[in-house]
């Protein structure tokens, strides 16, 4: 049940990620259309987090291709923002929560350039933006888990982008926290700007999001929230992993195997 | 004291030469060296430090000279080969990180020592001063050698001054550098490359054996004091400065002491005083504050003592003695004592013929303590749905934490309550 759509935001074609040659993502392959708020949506270990980073190149893909503005990811990184989970850096950094935030003004900014007044001014704009202003000048050691999360978020924000991709925002965030933050993502698709969020709670799916990804080592369904998100197709999704397809994965692995054939795109 | 004075004067011009060495040598490898520890790389410094020891007896067999040029560029192949292979070995084979570091550092230190003693064995009249690079000898230093090495020490900071922003973000998140579309791998290899042209520039005035202290120990030192990039990398700078101006001292003063060694015993005395005395992170700092607490803890809770006393009396003006102290609560009876002595010292209570009394001052003290801890326990019992016989030892612990602020949204919160779980009254304010 993968729902194409025409002029997507987002291309992923045919795309098989492997760690340590064990694949743990399998012909993932789907168009997100723009303005879309997008739950991506699975059981633990799935590969949603590997799914997003593989999108965005920090994980390399096997054989596949990702086209983002139907370009290819290193054309249009101005217009594509990301926000990591918070535990993949480490907090205790000599820098202040402003310091962080401008970081997302670097790929604007250009090599060897500082950042400048109006930087400064988006920086404090996008704190703003999640109730972090009075922190500014805190050093980031300081903050708790869910004041990381959001600066993480202005950072994000700060890029000034089209495409958001988020690895679960709301992980450590207080109920308020959420619902802000959610509301703000809302408040951004409605500018027709596309927002992708690795989510793991499956309460608020329905609520939140208008397209939901369905991903448990292959892709399950991917589509309009109210088509995709059905009792079936979760159960399809969480009904444990396919023991097969796992078995499969070890044997290429122990055997040495290249998943695939390198292909590259021809376009 | 006089050769301090002709130290400090800088008249002898050799001796100028061997000063504004050490002084670049040493900022240089500090700036680099604090966005290797900021990158948690500290280890690769030390392998690459020793590895560039054949490069330099490689340069002096093939030359047979002591041209500081060549050695420098003998020094940067292997320094980089190393680091090659480390990486190599990393990814390619089964062995972690520290593994591969453990190995190219021997092996290309232990290459380094067999050329170096083949060299000194061939009794090349040219090799005087080659082992200096083994424990470093500033006043060796030559003018031309500071020239070279001098150039080579501005590019290195000239470089960090340009990229500062960029080697900030690597250093705290490289993924989300690669997703602004900065040249992360570039800026790497540019890092790399910095740091392996620290050590080379470092050497010689401290040494292969000893390098990695240099390149990391400011850095380290300089942590404890501060929060901000700027002002640790100005910090780091000044300790590894002043280190390096007393090694080279050393060095002019007692013509056969190695410089390293001496540098390295200064940065790290820095280091010790750092880790024991800076504000905040030190552990001086961390002690004298729970000493503090422990303090406050004690003080409070004598005066909560007597404020249990006076509510059973039904006089808070009543006096007590030690004794009765003991018997309505624990305490130590030494800590006891002083503890009375500081606030009768304090003007909480008042001293009568070996007893002591609450004045006002302590009675409203003693009744906050009260009222903090009861409010505690009915917060516990109400929000944490935590049985009352289960809250009391908490609720000691936290009466002495509570902020006026938290306080009043405690109060709010209880909407105003006037007896605590186990229907004792709790004080108003």
């Amino acid at each position: 049940m993968i729902h194409q759509v025409d002029n997507p935001v987002v291309e992923v074609h045919d795309l098989t990620v492997s760690y340590a040659r064990k694949p743990v993502l399998w012909d993932i392959d789907l168009t997100l259309p723009q303005g879309s708020l997008v739950g991506i949506v699975g059981p633990n270990g799935a590969g949603k987090s590997t799914l997003m980073k593989s999108i965005l190149g920090l994980v390399p893909a096997s054989s596949g291709y990702v086209k983002m503005f139907d370009q290819d990811l290193d054309k249009v990184r101005q217009r594509v923002a990301y926000m990591p989970q918070r535990e993949s850096v480490d907090w205790d950094f000599p820098a202040s929560v402003l310091d962080v935030v401008l970081m997302g003004r670097y790929g604007k900014l250009g090599l060897f350039r500082r950042p400048r007044k109006a930087d400064r001014e988006v920086a404090l704009e996008c704190l703003h933006k999640v109730g972090m202003e009075s922190f500014a000048k805190r050093q980031i050691s300081q903050l708790s888990g869910g004041q990381q999360q959001r600066v993480f978020l202005a950072r994000a924000l700060a890029q000034e982008a089209d495409l958001y991709f988020m690895d679960e925002p709301f992980a450590g965030v207080d109920a308020s926290t959420e619902k802000a933050i959610i509301g703000l993502l809302q408040d951004m698709a409605a500018q027709n700007k596309t927002v992708v969020v690795v989510h793991h709670d499956l309460q608020s799916v329905v609520q939140y999001f208008n397209w939901v990804m369905l991903l448990n080592m292959r892709l399950v369904a991917s589509g309009p929230t109210e088509e995709v998100f059905t009792n079936e197709l979760l159960q399809e999704t969480y009904g444990g992993k396919l023991t097969l397809l796992s078995e499969v994965s070890e044997l290429v692995q122990r055997k040495q195997f290249a998943a695939r054939e390198k292909q590259g795109y021809r376009g | 004291m006089e050769t301090l004075l002709e130290f400090l004067s800088l008249r002898d011009p050799n001796l100028r030469y061997v000063v504004l060495g050490s002084v670049l040598l040493t900022a240089s490898s500090a700036v680099v060296g604090t966005f290797t520890f900021l990158q948690k790389k500290s280890l690769v410094g030390d392998a690459v430090a020793h590895a560039v020891l054949p490069g330099v007896c490689m340069a002096f067999l093939w030359a047979e000279t002591k041209n500081p040029f060549l050695l420098i560029i003998g020094a940067f192949i292997t320094g980089w080969l190393s680091l090659i292979l480390i990486d190599g070995i990393t990814r390619y084979s089964k062995l972690k990180e520290d593994t591969a570091i453990g190995l190219v550092l021997s092996v290309f230190f232990g290459v380094g020592i067999l050329l170096l003693t083949y060299i000194q064995q061939n009794g090349n009249a040219a090799q005087s001063g080659l082992d200096s690079f083994l424990f470093g000898k500033a006043a060796a230093l030559m003018p031309q050698d500071v020239q070279a090495f001098g150039i080579l020490a501005v590019v290195l900071l000239l470089t960090v001054a340009l990229l500062y922003k960029e080697f900030k973000i690597l250093a705290f998140d490289k993924a989300y550098a690669k997703i602004l579309g900065l040249p992360v791998r570039t800026l790497q290899l540019t890092l790399t490359t910095l740091t392996v042209l620290a050590v080379v520039v470092g050497i010689q005035a401290v040494g292969v054996v000893l390098m990695a202290a240099m390149l990391i120990t400011p850095a380290a030192a300089a942590r404890f004091w501060t929060d901000r990039l700027p002002v640790m990398l100005v910090l780091a700078t000044i300790f590894g400065v002043s280190s390096g101006l007393a090694g080279a001292y050393v060095s002019y003063t007692a013509v056969s002491m190695p410089t390293g060694p001496w540098i390295v015993v200064v940065i790290s005395s820095i280091a010790a005083i750092s880790f024991f005395f800076a504000p905040k992170k030190g552990i001086a700092f961390r002690l004298y504050r729970q000493m503090n607490n422990r303090r406050m803890i004690l003080e409070e809770n004598i005066l909560k003592t007597f404020y249990n006393l006076g509510e059973k009396d039904g006089n808070f003006r009543h006096h007590w003695s030690r004794e009765a102290l003991l018997h309505q609560r624990h305490f130590l009876p030494s800590r006891l004592s002083s503890g009375l002595r500081r606030l009768t010292r304090q003007g909480f209570l008042k001293k009568n013929a070996g007893e002591w009394e609450l004045t006002q001052a302590g009675y409203r003290k003693g009744k906050r303590t009260v009222r903090l801890h009861r409010l505690w326990e009915l917060y516990l019992t109400q929000y944490l749905r935590i049985a009352p016989d289960h809250v009391h030892e908490d609720a000691e612990t936290i009466e002495h934490l509570i902020t006026p602020e938290l306080e009043r949204r405690l109060e709010e919160k209880l909407d105003f309550p006037t007896l605590d779980p186990h229907q004792s009254q709790i004080p108003n304010r």
